[in-house]
Parts: C-alpha cells; structure tokens; sequence
C-alpha cells in the first residue's frame, strides 16, 4: 500500500538499465487483432522482458478525458505491452503491442505521432480483423508493412490472396514471420526498415 | 502459441504499486487531467533525475526520481509504477518544471524519418 516503500516502484533491476549515453528514442508499433502474437513478438527481439503500461478508458468511449465528473462512467483499464532494443551507445528503440480497434490508440497519447512506422500482424484464420487497421494507418499516413504470423493450423494462403483479401496496395511489404521466433521476428523489422528507407530515397508514387 | 500474458511488474499482489483506481490518481496529480504546460514528453521521452529526492517530497515524485538515475522512458515509468503513462507525464512535467529531472527528446518527428537514422536502427537489429 506504501508507495514509496513499495518494491513495484523501485524502477528496473540494474541489467535493464539503458546506459547513460542513451540519447533518444525512436518507436515503432506493432498492431494486431487480441491474440495474434504481438506481445510474442515484441518479447521476442526485446532486451527486456515485456513491460505493461495501462491507461483508464470510459465507457462512453471518451478517451483520455477528465476524471472530473466521471462518477458516474464506467471505467475500464486498457493494457498495452512494449518492449525495448538498444540499437546502439545512444539510440534506443521502443516497440508497443498495440490493439487493433482504433478506439484503443488515442488512449496512448502520441502513440503513432512520431513513430517510424508500424508493423501490421496478421493472423489468416481471422483476416477481417485487419481489413480497418490497414485503413485507419493508411488515412493516418503511417508507412506499415504486412506480416503474417504463421500459426501451426494456419490456413496456407498464397501472399497474392492476402493482398488481394486486404485490398492492399502494391508497394506495401508482405512477409511470413514465427513471432515465437527472435531473428524472424528481427527480419519484420528489418523489413520495415528497408521499406521506411526505399520511401526515402525513391519518390513517391502518388497513384493510390 | 500466444505467449501468454507478460509479467506485470506494478507487484505480485496487492499492496504493491499505486492503487485505488480513478481517484488515486486524480489525487496524485491535485486534480490535473494533464500537463499544463505543452511541455513535449512523448511515451518514449527518456527522462533522467538531476538529483536525490528531497525530504517532504510527494512519493510518486520521489519514486521517479530513484528510477530515473539512469535514463529511463515516460512509458518504462508507466509501467514500474503502475500508473497511466498520462498520469506520470503530469508527475514528469512537476519535475521538469522545478528542474528535478533532465529530458532527452526523442528523434523529432518528421514526414519521413531521416536515412541515416534507418540506417544506424538496421545496424542496430542486425547485431540482434
């Protein structure tokens, strides 16, 4: 009940310290539907284990509005999971696990504003989920690129049939990935990287 | 295959973190629902104490300022202290504000970020 004696508060245990070099932070996020692997991911490449934070939402599905005056709403607490991976003396990287419903990102002020870009997991037993999270990123102008978690009794959709399925454009990655898995699930990175860096260098094709 | 849930490290039990729901936290913050000053702390804001917490500090602040001997984000502290990331950057903007805790900004954000800064994150994920 003491906070300040309490051990919950007492910060990281000294091998998840970030060294004091550390400058900046750059994010990504990773979105997907309840169960498709996010956090699996996330753990997978982080150095830390994967760290919660929550934030309180109204029923009246409000947002991070005042408390003042909420006697009356009924709260509800969202979890979001993230973890971390230094890329180097100074720049470090943070990834959150983020639900699908768009309702869930503005809880998390700034969640998207200033993240690199976002990696969409995908389960094909319930591709529907993602059909809104493919459009709520492309309105918002957040470079995403596709990855298809394959579970052991995943349905076996050749690529082309998941783009078409998701209406997706041309230029959009798509790759296969075991988030159980650390350098498969490093290779999504890496594919949104490359992809974050193509749209750098190339100019734009504003045909969609 | 799912992972399961990720331990929780606001405690392994009652009594451990900050508790009491809507009410507590509006308590913590005197009634702020968010900073007010446009100060910019970003979830990934890397914060970092400029001291030891004084006596007849408010815990919370306290608290922060003990985790934050090295660097540590607005979002890291979220979840040590069990508390909403919003709730900790009304917290973080008290400390900024009387110059308890030093910030470091993160990338800035842009239309499309920087190669070199893609570059040195391929690096990075490479060595993983």
């Amino acid at each position: 009940m003491d906070f300040a004696n309490s051990e919950a508060a007492a910060g990281p245990q000294a091998g998840d310290a970030l060294p004091a070099s550390a400058r900046s932070a750059v994010k990504v996020v990773v979105v997907g539907g309840f169960g498709v692997g996010k956090t699996t991911l996330v753990g997978a490449v982080s150095e830390i284990r994967p760290l919660t934070t929550e934030e309180t939402m109204t029923q009246a599905g409000a947002g991070v509005d005042s408390l003042v005056g909420a006697e009356h709403k009924t709260e509800t607490t969202v979890a979001m999971d993230f973890g971390r991976i230094s890329i180097d003396e100074r720049l470090v990287l943070y990834l959150f696990g983020t639900p699908g419903q768009e309702r869930f990102w503005f809880l998390w002020k700034g969640l998207f504003e200033g993240a690199l870009g976002a990696v969409v997991l995908i389960d094909t037993r319930r591709l529907e989920i993602s059909f809104s999270v493919v459009n709520r990123l492309e309105e918002r102008g957040v470079p995403f690129v596709i990855a298809v978690n394959n579970f052991p009794d995943s349905p076996c959709h050749p690529m082309s049939d998941i783009r078409a399925a998701l209406d997706l454009p041309d230029h959009v990655p798509m790759v296969t990935c075991d988030a159980r898995d650390r350098s498969s699930s490093r290779d999504v990175l890496m594919a949104l990287m490359r992809y974050l860096h193509s749209l750098t260098t190339a100019p734009r094709s504003d045909s969609d | 295959m799912s992972g399961g849930d990720p331990p929780r490290y606001q405690g392994q039990g009652k009594g451990q973190g900050i508790e009491g729901g809507p009410e507590r936290l509006y308590v913590v913050t005197a009634g702020r629902d968010r900073a007010a000053e446009p100060v910019p702390l970003d979830l990934v804001t890397l914060i970092v104490s400029r001291g030891k917490p004084a006596r007849g500090m408010q815990p919370e602040h306290a608290a922060i300022l003990r985790m934050c001997t090295r660097p540590l984000s607005l979002v890291e502290i979220s979840a040590y202290t069990g508390l909403p990331a919003s709730t900790v950057s009304v917290l973080l903007t008290d400390l900024v504000d009387g110059g308890q805790v030093e910030t470091r900004a993160p990338v800035p954000a842009a239309e499309l970020p920087d190669p070199k800064l893609l570059e040195a994150v391929m690096d990075g994920l490479r060595k993983l």
